[in-house]
Formats: C-alpha cells, sequence, structure tokens
C-alpha cells in the first residue's frame, strides 16, 4: 500500500519532475490563501457605524501591536452561548475591516478586548495599564507605567497614507488634520474644526487624566475605549448580518 | 549513496538503505493500529468538508446547512426562555419589592452575582471591597450617592459623570489649586483629616475650619459628613477613596480627581439592573 511514496527517490533525481511537483503544491498554498480574498466583498456584513481610527486611536493600536497585547487577549468575540453572554454581540468580519492586521489573536490568557470599549471608565484603563495588580489582586498582566511617556505624533500623517494606500478610507482632509486632530482628542477642551464630523463618535478626555502632555497611555486608552463600540446592535438587521 | 535496502539481522527490520561511515538507519514501519487511526481521519476530514462548511467557494454551505452564527440565536433564545418567567417578574417590580420576595431574592442575589463578577468587578473589585484610586467599596455603609434600593439602581442605570448619559450623576469639585494658597490648602486637610480625629495640628486645623466652612462645607456638610444628593462623600470617617494621608488630601483639595461610571441601561437587560441593585445591597451596608 501507498508503494509510490517510498520511491520519492525518482522525484528526487529528475529536477524537471520536482520543479513541476513543487510548482503545484506552491500553488495550491496560495489558491488556499488567495481564494478567500474573493469573496471578501460577501463577507464583510453591511453595517452602518463603521469609520477609519482616529490619529490618536490609531497610535493607540500601533502601541498595542509594539506591546504585543495580541499574544494575551483576543478580539474575536465567537458566536458561542457563553461568549456571547459574557462579551456580547460576536464580532463581525465588518469590525475589522480597517484593521492592518487584525487583532484577532489566537489565545486568551487575558480576556477578549473585543467589546471592551465603554465598559470601565478611563481612570480605571490608565490605572489598570500602570499597575494591574492594585486593581484585580490575580491578574498576572505585566505592568505598563512606562506608557506616560509622550507619544510620538510627528509620523501620524505618513501611517495615515500607509493605510490608505492599502484601502482604509483616510481623506485627503483627514490626513492634512492628522496631527491637530490627534492633539485634539486627547485635549477635552480643544476645539478642532471638523473633528466631530471626521470621526462620528470619537470622544474626546484626557484619558489618561492629564491633558498637559499626550502620552502613550492616552493612545493606548483611547483605542481600548473605542472597541466594539461603533457598529450600533440594537439597530442592526439579521440581514444586514447575512454574508452571502 | 549507496541505497541498498536490506533486512537488519538484529531486529528483523528493513532498512532504510541509506549508509553513513558503516551506520545504517532502520525503516521501523508504524504501528498498524496508529496507521489506520490516521487514514480514517483523513477520510473523516473528507466527510467533515461536505456535511459543514469547509469551502471558502460562494455559496458552499455544507450540505447541514449548518452556520455557527445561525445556530447561536435558538441557543439563546432557549435559555432565554428557561430564565424568562423570572426575569419577567423581576423587571416589573422595584428592587426593594424584588429583595422582600425570598424565591426571588435568591434568583437575583444568583444572577447579580454573575452579572456584578462579568460587570462591575474590574473597578469595584469581586468581593466589592473596591481599590484605593476612585473605585469605592460597595461592602461597607459609605454611600457616596445613597445606599437605597432605588439610589444604588438609579446609579447603575445612568452611571456617574459619563459622556453618554443625560441622567448621569454629576458633581464637580473645584480645583482649589487655584482659589487657595499651599498654606490654605494645607490647613484645610488638617481640619479635614481632624474630622475623623487623626489631626496632628491643632492650630492648623483651626485655621482650616474657616476655609472649610466657606469653600466645602456645601457639598460636604459643615460637619463633613457629606451630601449623598449631592455627591459629596464623607470626610468624617476612615474611608478615603484616594488616599487618606494629608499629602492625598492636599493634592486632592488642589486637583481634585473624580470618578467615571459608565451607564449600564444600555448594555444591561433590566431585569439585570435590577438584580445587580439586590445583590450590591445586600454586599454589606445597604440602606433603606
Amino acid at each position: 500500500m501507498f508503494r509510490f511514496l517510498r520511491d520519492h527517490g525518482i522525484i528526487e533525481r529528475n529536477v524537471i519532475l520536482m520543479g513541476v511537483l513543487t510548482l503545484i503544491t506552491v500553488a495550491i498554498g496560495g489558491l488556499v490563501q488567495i481564494v478567500p480574498l474573493f469573496t471578501m466583498e460577501t463577507t464583510i456584513e453591511r453595517v452602518e457605524g463603521m469609520r477609519p481610527y482616529t490619529p490618536l486611536e490609531l497610535a493607540g493600536r500601533d502601541i498595542y501591536v509594539r506591546e504585543g497585547c495580541y499574544t494575551c487577549h483576543s478580539q474575536m468575540v465567537r458566536p458561542f452561548r457563553d461568549e456571547a453572554e459574557r462579551y456580547g454581540h460576536f464580532s463581525l468580519a465588518a469590525e475589522s475591516m480597517y484593521d492592518h492586521p487584525f487583532q484577532w489573536g489566537s489565545k486568551r490568557t487575558g480576556p477578549d478586548l473585543a467589546r471592551v470599549g465603554g465598559r470601565y471608565s478611563d481612570d480605571w484603563h490608565a490605572e489598570h495599564l500602570r499597575s494591574p495588580r492594585a486593581l484585580v489582586p490575580d491578574s498576572i498582566m505585566p505592568p505598563y507605567a512606562f506608557l506616560d511617556r509622550p507619544l510620538e505624533t510627528a509620523d501620524i500623517a505618513a501611517k495615515m497614507r500607509a493605510l490608505r494606500a492599502v484601502g482604509v478610507p483616510y481623506t485627503d482632509e483627514m490626513i492634512a488634520n492628522a496631527r491637530a486632530d490627534l492633539l485634539a482628542q486627547a485635549r477635552p477642551e480643544a476645539d478642532p474644526a471638523g473633528y466631530q464630523s471626521r470621526y462620528a463618535r470619537a470622544r474626546q478626555a484626557a484619558f489618561d487624566g492629564n491633558p498637559a502632555v499626550v502620552t502613550e497611555m492616552d493612545a493606548v486608552v483611547a483605542y481600548l475605549q473605542m472597541l466594539g463600540t461603533l457598529v450600533q446592535f440594537r439597530d442592526v438587521t439579521p440581514e444586514q448580518l447575512r454574508q452571502q | 549513496m549507496p541505497t541498498k535496502v536490506e533486512k537488519d539481522h538484529l531486529t528483523g527490520t528493513d532498512t532504510t538503505g541509506h549508509e553513513w561511515d558503516g551506520l545504517r538507519e532502520l525503516n521501523t514501519p508504524l504501528p498498524k493500529w496508529w496507521l489506520y487511526v490516521f487514514y480514517a481521519t483523513i477520510a473523516f476530514s473528507a466527510v467533515w468538508m461536505i456535511v459543514y462548511p469547509s469551502l471558502p467557494i460562494w455559496g458552499v454551505r455544507g450540505t447541514s446547512g449548518w452556520v455557527a452564527r445561525e445556530a447561536l440565536a435558538p441557543q439563546l433564545e432557549a435559555q432565554r426562555a428557561r430564565q424568562e418567567p423570572m426575569l419577567a417578574r423581576i423587571r416589573a417590580l422595584t428592587p426593594a419589592q424584588v429583595a422582600a420576595d425570598p424565591e426571588l431574592r435568591a434568583f437575583a442575589l444568583a444572577g447579580g452575582r454573575i452579572a456584578f463578577a462579568n460587570n462591575c468587578a474590574a473597578c469595584h473589585g469581586a468581593g466589592g471591597q473596591g481599590a484605593v484610586g476612585g473605585f469605592p467599596s460597595l461592602a461597607d455603609d459609605e454611600w457616596i450617592w445613597g445606599g437605597s434600593f432605588d439610589a444604588i439602581q438609579h446609579t447603575i442605570r445612568h452611571g456617574i459623570r459619563n459622556a453618554e448619559d443625560d441622567d448621569a450623576r454629576t458633581s464637580q469639585m473645584p480645583a482649589y489649586a487655584a482659589m487657595l494658597t499651599p498654606a490654605q490648602i494645607g490647613d484645610v486637610a488638617e481640619y479635614v483629616l481632624s474630622l475623623s480625629n487623626r489631626g496632628t495640628d491643632a492650630a492648623a486645623a483651626g485655621r482650616g475650619r474657616e476655609t472649610f466652612n466657606e469653600q466645602c462645607a456645601a457639598c460636604h456638610a459643615p460637619n463633613g459628613h457629606g451630601v449623598p444628593e449631592q455627591g459629596g462623600p464623607n470626610l468624617a470617617d476612615q474611608i478615603w477613596l484616594y488616599g487618606g494621608d494629608k499629602a492625598s488630601v492636599m493634592r486632592q483639595v488642589a486637583n481634585p480627581r473624580m470618578g467615571v461610571m459608565p451607564a449600564w441601561a444600555g448594555r444591561l437587560d433590566p431585569a439585570t439592573i435590577t438584580m445587580l441593585a439586590v445583590f450590591v445591597h445586600a454586599l454589606g451596608g445597604g440602606e433603606q
């Protein structure tokens, strides 16, 4: 049985046969990765409310990726009853359509964060990031107190241009105002022209408690507080969720 | 490389036919049972791909028609149907009425405990013990916004100082750094500490008393016992939101921090909020 499996010596001695078979194998691997992309149009649900990240949220997201938060926290509520009871509505493809790369994760050492936005106060997030065990005694999360340092903001417009190149619908106006919008979101007193119309449902606040300096903490908390809050599931109909 | 497959005379097994400096490698076959189980899993996967949605091609759903998302709704529905008779009764009553009915109270405490662990414990602690830094204990008898059933229910529904609910409880303490001198702030802090018999400087406390009566008494009451209707916490006990040493009190007078709580009315079912109110009320210090 399967005698041919032992005859691989024939392939190893014939470079043309080897090349053809290698090509076929790689082509199958490629198709498995590429074909699902053709179904993207029908996979992304037609829900309302999604918008690209604000500059501050985007900076926070980059820090989230930099610190490897995804190694312990998923952002993917699966369609199971226990997860619906604990986290809320299951995650939609539409909710990560502007993510490059997405942060679904594959492991939950900590809880899922797909719907963490708005559940706790900004103060809680900042304190918890600085010293997780001060608030959750049995937590094994490492402290991130060093995030209380000034945020690098000079490259934010360039990041948004890069994302636009891969399909995130940032407008020229958004990119032109990127840095001003970023600073404004972390300063509740600021009133930048057009900010609210550019980014719906984007709250302005001193996320880390200190409006004087825009820190990495501001950015991360702004990002966390937005997660899962854009789609209003009360208004979503089953038809909008159909993926076909 | 010579590739002569031969039988190894010690084990009776074939060699791979490879030889390195006289060393030869045995080609021991896999156990039969293991091999056939392996083949069986391959066959199973082929059946699985036909029955369940596996291929990323338009319209291919698998012959069973099973879709994870569509399978979820009936499960949630069945669970809701099991609980609905009790939840409907709870929804129609106030928290005080629920607590007065032994059967409903037991149900509300069990449901409230789960909802508390999932939604409230991050800030208020697993046992409602709170945390220093503006996360009040719910297990004692001091209530910033009132500890009656209705007051607790209102606070859970609308939250505190959040941007999302117009009925959120709100109080705003001014930053006295701009209105008092550092010496005055130190005197006021000394007087506040003396209210709980922890003052160390009677002269400073005497000076601070006047400032306290002018600036602080409206919200914290002249005796410092607090005004729950205005969210002015009691300053005359040993319970401190932001630390009870003099430096912490001075910091809080100069540039006060004020806690924020989300509104839960849009996130949790009204019955769940009622159950939470009953549970929190029972944590230790509920008022009538």
